[in-house]
Order: C-alpha cells, then structure tokens, then sequence
C-alpha cells in the first residue's frame, strides 16, 4: 500500500510538470501561472511564499531558471527521485516538439497560422503571469519596504541591464538587515 | 566516447548558465560554432523555434542542438547533459534551506527576496508585452504614433484580463483559446 502511494506521487510529479512544459511558451517566468495552478492551487504542494522562494533560488543558481525550479518542487515532495521525475517531466515535452519540428517540419517557424497562433498566446501570458504577480504580491508585499524592493527590481531589470543575479542577492541581504532591525525594535 | 563528449558539453553549458534559458545562449553559440557544429544562421533559427514553441527555452536548444549532431539519442543526452548540473546542485541547496527554515537569516533572506522576485517576474512579463502589444519597428519605420500600439493585441489583452478574473479556469483553456483567436484576427 505504501509502495503503491509513494509510485503515485512520482507519477503525479512527472504529470505535472508535463502539462507545465507543455503548456508554457518562453520559458522560465512565463511557467509561473501554470506551475501556480497546479502546485499551489490543485496540489497545495507549496505555499506562493514558497513558490517565490524557489523562483528567487532557480534565479540565482547554476541552471536554467525552469529546471531548477521544479528540480526544487520535485525533490521537497519525493526526495531524489521525485526531483529526476518533475525534470523528466518538465523536459519529455521538449523533446518530443523539438525532434517533431527538427523531423517534419522545416517550415514550422515560417508557418503564417503558427506566427498568428504565437502572437495570440503572447498576448494571454501577459494576462496569466500579471494575474499570477498580483495574487502573489499581496502575499510577498506587506510594507512600504517590500514594496520599494519590488519596485526597485522592476525598475532595474526594465530600465538598466544589470544581471538580476546582483537584484537576488542585494535583495537577499536587504532582507537580513530589515528582518534584524525589527527585532532589534522589540526587544 | 561522442555521446560522453556531448554530455559534457552540455554539462558544462548547464553549470555556467545562471537565470533563464536566454543567458545559456552565449555559452551554446561559443560550443556549437568552434565546433563546426551549425553556421550562425542556423544557430539563430533554432533560438526562434525554441521561443516559439512550448517548453524551457534552454532545454528546447539543447534537444534541437544535440539532435542535429547525434540524432534521438543525441538530443536525450545533451538535454540530461544541460539538467543534471541543476538536480545535484538545487537538491544541496533545497536540503539545507528544508534544514534550516527556522534560522533567523534564512528566514531574513526571503523576507527581502519575496518582494524582489515579484519584481522580477513583472518585469518580465512587461518585456513579453513589450513584443506583442506595441510594434516599435513599424513606428520606426512611419514615425506614426498610431503604429506603435497593436490594437488588436491591446483589445484582447483588457477583454481576457477581465474574462480571467471573471472565470478562473485553468490557463490551458485561455492559452488554446487565445491560440484560436491569434490565427483568426492576426
């Protein structure tokens, strides 16, 4: 019985992450929504604090930001194994289109009711990963503090091109110092 | 012996990329073309591809890099080459953040990285509508303000912002959606 259940939730991680790879077009940021839909709202695997923890985590290690980022998911829910079978998942859609294109399809990116498509798409991820933004904002902004650190590392990566890398760890440290300070006010 | 070789590749691609799938582009294009491997034209049509079609963009190139040299098996072999770097150093980290959740500086990071990785996340998707609701090359091109904004992009991105927060449905459903309407108004 316990074997059985622990077989499922490998199963169900490699699910998961197949409909996300499936499903998300550009990558890293632009998974949020669907990764946000299934993990935290259908799963309650993870907490939206926690799903920006992992984001700021798979930002700000070696790794792409996507694989990383269910490597994490993978691993808290099924230990070692869980984690190979989120990244198998995310990645067997990948394989599957890319080696179909690279096969068939020569003229797939020239392909004029493809670009329609895509343009189209473009356009609802815009819609879902602002969605996704302000339903976590509420949670990841409580003060004005955090509100100029959000702003800021928008206004950074929108304005200058300095590496978000730099944004993680300043914010990171940012966060060391305020959390100090509070309870430096306490006691 | 090729295939340990492309493994290693990839690996290595994979431990000195740090963010998105776009900063491992750089570290590709220096492999693929000192090898031989693909011309720049080549290389460039296959970043397109991999934008436009589903999945991590950095995955997406190192199938579409490994199949063109080595075939299926390739493409397996240099996307596990890319990954692995990722499982072993994120299931370090994750065991040390699941240990020491309770430490007041772990928790003091995230409570300024939270905010900041929102930030991040608007941000991009302010570059996604950067590209699809205004056509900054067309109003280079007539200087005409009315040609910067796409107003058909702009319609629809209002009447699905309201339809989302109306129905929450899965975002399968609007993505297949938007799909059907790109092909029929753009």
């Amino acid at each position: 019985m316990a074997e059985k259940i622990k077989g499922s939730i490998y199963f169900k991680l490699f699910a998961v992450f197949f409909r996300v790879g499936l499903f998300t077009i550009g990558g890293g940021y632009a998974m949020l929504p669907m990764l946000r839909k299934e993990v935290v709202e259908k799963y309650g695997w993870a907490t939206d604090e926690e799903m920006l923890d992992y984001f700021a985590i798979g930002q700000s290690t070696p790794g792409i930001i996507a694989i990383n980022t269910s490597t994490f998911i993978g691993f808290k829910k099924g230990g070692i194994l869980g984690a190979i079978f989120s990244t198998l998942g995310m990645v067997t859609p990948s394989w599957v289109i890319i080696i179909s294109i690279a096969k068939f399809f020569d003229a797939f990116a020239d392909n004029v009711y493809v670009a329609s498509a895509f343009t189209g798409i473009r356009v609802i991820v815009v819609v879902l990963i602002l969605n996704a933004v302000i339903n976590m904002g509420k949670k990841s902004i409580t003060n004005w503090i955090q509100a100029v650190i959000a702003l800021g590392a928008f206004s950074i990566i929108v304005f200058t091109s300095i590496s978000p890398i730099y944004v993680v760890i300043i914010s990171g440290i940012l966060g060391i110092i305020i959390s100090s300070l509070k309870e430096g006010a306490k006691t | 012996m090729e295939y340990l070789y492309l493994f290693l590749i990839f690996f290595k691609v994979g431990i000195f990329t740090i963010g998105g799938g776009l900063a491992a582009i750089p570290l590709l294009q220096e492999e693929v073309l000192t090898r031989g491997w693909l011309t720049n034209l080549q290389f460039a049509d296959m970043i397109a591809v991999s934008e436009s079609t589903p999945g991590p963009i950095g995955v997406n190139i190192a199938t579409y890099v490994g199949y063109s040299q080595y075939g299926i098996l390739g493409s397996i072999i240099a996307t596990l080459g890319l990954v692995t770097p990722s499982i072993i150093i994120i299931m370090l980290i994750a065991k040390f953040v699941m240990h020491y959740r309770d430490n007041k500086y772990v928790t003091g990071v995230f409570v300024g990285l939270r905010p900041a990785v929102t930030g991040l996340i608007l941000a991009a998707a302010a570059s996604i509508a950067l590209i699809s609701l205004v056509d900054i090359d067309l109003f280079k091109q007539t200087d005409k303000l009315i040609d910067l904004f796409n107003f058909k992009a702009i319609a629809m991105f209002f009447v699905f912002f309201i339809l989302t927060n109306k129905w929450k449905q899965h975002p399968i459903y609007y993505i297949a959606i938007a799909g059907v309407i790109g092909i029929l108004i753009f």
